[in-house]
């Protein structure tokens, strides 16, 4: 893979502070913007997404982060009103572009939902649904085998290993909000984007799937939003300050945290709004 | 195998195999979006038969074909005494006198079964015509007037294409000589094409060319007031005390649960409790439009009460507690505030219970509006028949002039739905009202 | 004096009564309202609803029992020669001297006993109306006195009045109930006697239908066999034809219009399709009957089928278009109810929307639409006119389409529609196969409603 900046046509990369130096982001983002109707919901994002990293999207409430992520994996095409503009590429390639399909696409970017929003269906179904459609296992052990791994990997296995066939809504909300996790891991994707994950979850269900994240971040490039302060200082490695619409400032978490160059940033972390 | 999980990569998205998947994918997708496309054409197609089907076979019947004839208004027939008696006057044999212009114009007709075959193309209202001319204006008498009568059905099936000349004389209804008969009046200018008013301001008939709505129409609408005057207000009543008295008891939800069956009871059911209950019980009188028309309130209720409800529902509880704090009790909240908000919603749900209540017909059956009404029903306790039932009778006649006006009847109450249901679109549309 | 004319002159004196209650009370308070308990014109209401109701109740009455008293009456007065006849032959006499009181044509020459006793009817219903009359006007001025009487500043006339409005309410409310119970006393009682001429057992388990009696002693016809079985498989039948064209048609619509039609295109075609559901069945009918039938029949035997030509596929056919816009309608709302984070979850694992929707949206839906198709089931049990006009009377004990079958509600409907005879096993049989198609429908809807209430308590 060569840098990115030939790959994407006609667009220069405009060194910036914070930009990563040395390392091929996984998803680049340009001059993003998203329109639902006549309102403008993202007035031109650019963004950076470092490979195998967790990159935290913080801001007040309609400042417009969940709408980015939705753009990351072309979530916003199921909303017929919406329409976007910009460059968003994943390893270089235009994901908008006419050749990249949306459903290759959201394999390769898996997708966690503020809810846990398991499907009616079994534990074990829940987890097979993405291999199955996208034809992953042949045979029905190595569904089995992406079964296992998947719960194992998203520390799930053991509280649900005995009662697979049992109806995925029938567990609590944290384990819910895992098995959907589970899900997102079982069809291999490169990326995973987390929407406010841990909202509809209590504080020890909460540090559960922080803990997880952490360890996920080994194998998988995390996106997440969070309304959380600490809990993006906790998880993630960079941060970025969405307001109203635009992205105010990017940088490593602790920076950001730390010594934010823009008031609005410094406003927001300090509690003053939000 | 094991990699998949633990390291994961775009390799399996970007393998061939992968690919053709995903053609096959979009392959059943387009298939699937195929099958929704097809169900709903299927649907839409069939409407337009139905539709197309009805207007085809209908539109002909509002022209229809009428002989004019100069009749001689003979005294001697009529009035031989010169009395002026209205007995007299109405026993007259009228037919005879079209029969004797008829056979003017064919001379050459002598022997007495071919002046019955001539005969039988005036319709056997004529004579009825006549005399309502005469009753209405006596100075008729002795003089020549040239007036529109009736032809016998057959004759205008032929005229309209409807009975084909060229089927063998034996399986036709009309003989090769009678068609030489209308075609003779036909050039001579002696039959005259119009507007069917008879199909509008005449009763029922036994014979086609006579048979009209007006008893129909007159009949529906008496019922539909007796409809309208009972369910308007229980309706309300009972959908305003159950969204904003009723305690949460036992009671009430037994109410609701039945108010939620009877509106799916099948509505023949309710024609077995009109004969049951108002027929036989209370001996109502049969066939009447108050039995027809409290069958019909009761049917409609659960509709009414059910889009009452709705509508009482969507206003705001806001609005409610407002009118409180300013000191209304609970009884002037609802009656000034939350029913006139809620007015359009209970409108649009009353306007397609009546509808309903008015394309209904098994129920009326049962409880003998099936009865063959020539005179318009005077009030709510005479004998009278509704549009559909008498869509039914006519339907049942094997005449084609019946199947033409069976199709007829049919667009005039579709004509009326149609307009109901685009009063309940406009008030919708106007007052609709977004919290 | 005429009905409407009753309530005319009742509305009249409540609205003088209204009137005057008001300003006897506004004169009662010296003028000053603040010293009233309540807004005047409740004063006048409650006036006026002293006039009216006691009234409008003994009106009600009366118009119930009228009938049955007089009645009575007449039929003690009728000479020996006719009371010691049996009961059935003085219904019909009965039945002609309701007649002749009419004014309406006789099935027979009147005898004048009869006519001495038609007028001896309306002599007791012009003496019944009369006395209402009197006594209707005098319980309203009763009632305007003592209302009157009792106007003080200190009547709580606001919370009496609310609370006869409440009871109002309650019992309109209440004529849900009462409509569900007079429907079941009425099968009930009806179907009862039935069963005392015909055994239950052999009208459920029968194999054999077919109803004409003799009406006479005298008269030669079969004695009537009453076993309903061909009808519940004929009306089965073409239930099951209806729901083979409902179901998916309207499924499959719903699914496209709520997935994937476009706003646009979701605003135009559901209106129309809707039309098929307001189309009166009676119109329905003429169709299957004058187009649909024919078609059937000549298709068949152009492929070497004998149809009938009253064939159960051709009623069953257009029944099920009738029925699509239900099922739609019904399933749209159902699809429409399954969360979109149910959607937006299998998005985003990558899947089509043609599979989110097989996969996840209708297995999370099928409670629902099962609750919907079992409610469409129930209504094609119980449509009359359609089969009324395009199924025969024909009693057929078969399971081929393409046969004249007849159905439960044909039966009802022919045996119910012309002349009757009250006593018959012929006309009470009519009330039998009416219970067991309420007590069916009743069934199915109870089944139906409640599975789908608990659906919609799952994603609320």
């Amino acid at each position: 893979m060569t840098a990115h900046t030939q790959t994407m046509a006609g667009i220069a990369v405009r060194p910036q502070a914070g930009t990563l130096t040395g390392t091929v982001p996984k998803m680049d983002a340009r001059g993003v913007k998203v329109y639902y109707g006549a309102k403008q919901a993202l007035k031109g994002i650019d963004l950076e997404i470092p490979e195998r990293q967790v990159t935290a999207l913080i801001g007040p409430s309609g400042c417009g982060k969940s709408t980015f992520l939705r753009c990351l994996n072309r979530m916003n095409d199921t909303i017929d009103i919406a329409r976007i503009e910009g460059l968003i590429t994943l390893d270089g390639q235009d994901i908008y572009d006419r050749e990249i399909d949306p459903v290759q696409l959201r394999a390769r970017v898996g997708m966690v939902f503020q809810k846990p929003n398991p499907f009616p269906k079994s534990i074990y179904d829940n987890i097979s649904y993405g291999p199955r459609i996208h034809g992953l296992a042949s045979r029905r052990e190595e569904m089995d085998e992406i079964v296992t791994k998947s719960l194992q990997r998203a520390g799930l296995w053991n509280e649900v290993k005995d009662r697979l066939k049992e109806p995925g809504t029938g567990l609590s909300g944290g384990q819910q909000q895992r098995l959907c996790i589970a899900r997102a891991i079982a069809v291999s994707p490169e990326v995973i984007l987390m929407d406010e994950p841990c909202s509809a979850l209590d504080p020890i269900a909460t540090a559960h799937i922080e803990e997880l994240i952490d360890e996920l971040r080994e194998n998988y490039t995390i996106v997440i939003v969070t309304h959380n302060m600490q809990q993006a200082a906790r998880v993630s490695q960079r941060t970025a300050f969405f307001h109203l619409g635009e992205m105010v400032e990017v940088g490593d978490t602790e920076e950001i945290f730390t010594t934010p160059r823009d008031e609005r940033t410094q406003g927001y972390i300090t509690g003053r709004y939000g | 195998m094991t990699d998949i999980i633990s390291t994961p990569r775009a390799a399996p998205y970007q393998s061939d195999d992968f690919a053709a998947r995903l053609r096959k994918r979009y392959a059943a997708e387009r298939r699937f979006k195929m099958y929704g496309i097809a169900a709903i054409a299927i649907a839409l197609g069939m409407l337009a038969v139905l539709l197309a089907s009805i207007v085809s076979q209908g539109y002909t019947a509002f022209a229809q074909h009428d002989l004019s004839l100069e009749i001689y208004f003979d005294p001697a027939e009529i009035d031989p005494q010169g009395t002026r008696d209205e007995a007299t006057l109405s026993g007259a044999n009228y037919a005879a006198l079209a029969r004797q212009s008829l056979q003017a114009a064919f001379p050459e007709v002598e022997s007495r079964t071919e002046r019955r075959r001539l005969n039988a193309i005036v319709s056997n209202g004529a004579g009825f015509e006549l005399r309502q001319m005469v009753m209405d204006n006596p100075d008729l008498i002795g003089t020549r007037q040239t007036v529109r009568l009736a032809l016998a059905s057959d004759y205008d099936q032929l005229l309209k294409g409807n009975i084909d000349r060229d089927v063998p004389e034996a399986n036709r209804k009309v003989s090769d000589q009678q068609i030489q008969w209308i075609d003779k009046l036909v050039s001579n200018g002696n039959i005259v094409n119009g507007w069917n008013w008879r199909l509008f301001m005449n009763g029922d008939s036994r014979d086609p060319e006579l048979a009209g709505l007006k008893a129909g129409i007159v009949g529906s609408l008496l019922t539909l007031a007796v409809t309208l005057g009972l369910a308007i207000p229980i309706g309300i009543s009972a959908a305003v005390y159950l969204e904003e008295f009723a305690p949460k008891n036992k009671l009430t939800d037994l109410i609701e649960v039945n108010i939620n069956n009877l509106a799916a009871v099948p509505s023949i059911v309710f024609g077995l409790l009109g004969l049951a209950v108002f027929l036989n019980a209370f001996n109502m009188p049969r066939s009447a439009p108050v039995v027809g028309g409290i069958v019909l309130a009761l049917m409609t209720l659960p509709t009414i009460i059910i889009a009452s409800r709705a509508a009482l529902k969507a206003v705001p509880p806001s609005i409610r507690e407002a009118a409180l704090g300013v000191g209304a009790s609970p009884l002037q909240v609802v009656t000034h505030h939350v029913l006139p908000l809620a007015m359009p919603g209970i409108m649009t749900g009353i306007i397609i219970g009546m509808a309903h209540a008015l394309g209904e017909t098994a129920p009326l059956l049962m409880i003998g509006m099936i009865a063959f009404i020539v005179d318009t029903p005077g009030g709510f306790g005479d004998a009278a028949t509704v549009l559909p039932v008498q869509i039914f009778m006519w339907a049942d006649s094997p005449e084609r002039g019946f199947v033409e006006r069976t199709s007829a009847a049919i667009m005039v109450l579709l004509a009326f739905l149609i307009a109901m249901n685009a009063i309940a679109v406009v008030l919708r549309k106007r007052f609709e009202r977004r919290w | 004096m005429p009905v409407t004319t009753f309530l005319l002159v009742l509305l009249l004196l409540s609205f003088a009564g209204f009137q005057l209650g008001r300003t006897t009370a506004v004169s009662s308070a010296g003028g000053r309202l603040s010293r009233l308990h309540s807004v005047p014109s409740y004063y006048g209401l409650y006036v006026a609803m002293w006039v009216g109701l006691p009234a409008l109740i003994l009106f009600a009455l009366w118009t119930g029992l009228e009938g049955i008293v007089v009645n009575n009456m007449v039929r003690a007065s009728l000479p020996a020669s006719i009371t010691s006849l049996s009961a059935q032959e003085i219904n019909l006499i009965m039945v002609d001297i309701h007649n002749l009181a009419y004014g309406n044509i006789t099935s027979r020459v009147p005898e004048p006993a009869l006519t001495a006793a038609a007028d001896y009817y309306n002599h007791l219903r012009g003496i019944g109306n009369g006395a209402l009359a009197v006594v209707m006007l005098a319980l309203a001025c009763a009632g305007l006195f003592f209302a009157k009487g009792r106007i003080h500043p200190k009547l709580r006339a606001r919370n009496q009045v609310e609370q006869v409005v409440n009871v109002i309410l309650i019992l309109c409310s209440l004529v849900a109930i009462l409509t569900t119970v007079g429907i079941v006393l009425s099968l009930l009682f009806e179907a009862i006697r039935f069963f005392t001429k015909v055994p239950p057992a052999e009208f459920l388990l029968g194999l054999h239908w077919s109803p004409q009696t003799a009406i006479r002693a005298d008269q030669v016809a079969s004695d009537g066999a009453f076993g309903a079985v061909p009808l519940f498989t004929g009306t089965l039948l073409i239930a099951a034809i209806a729901m083979a064209v409902a179901v998916p048609l309207g499924l499959m619509s719903a699914i496209y219009m709520s997935e994937y039609a476009p706003s646009k295109v979701r605003g135009t075609v559901k209106p129309i399709l809707e039309i098929l559901a307001g189309i009166p069945t009676v119109v329905y009918g003429f169709f299957a009957a004058l187009t649909m039938a024919p078609f059937v029949r000549d298709v068949g035997q152009s492929l070497g089928f004998g149809v009938s030509s009253e064939s159960a596929l051709a009623a069953g056919v257009v029944m099920g278009i009738m029925i699509i816009p239900f099922v739609s309608s019904l399933s749209d709302d159902i699809i429409n109810a399954v969360p979109q984070s149910l959607r937006d979850g299998s998005y985003g694992l990558g899947a089509t929307k043609s599979e989110t929707i097989r996969n996840v949206v209708l297995p999370a839906a099928l409670p629902g639409i099962v609750g919907a198709v079992l409610l469409a089931v129930s209504r094609a049990i119980g449509e009359t006119m359609i089969v009324v006009m395009a199924a025969g009377l024909a009693a057929n004990l078969t399971g081929n389409p393409l046969d004249a079958v007849s159905t439960v509600t044909v039966q009802i409907a022919t045996l119910l529609v012309g002349d009757q005879e009250f006593d018959s096993a012929k006309t009470l049989s009519a009330f039998g196969l009416g219970l067991v198609l309420f007590t069916v429908t009743l069934t199915l809807n109870i089944i139906a409603l409640r599975v789908v209430r608990k659906y919609r308590e799952k994603y609320d």
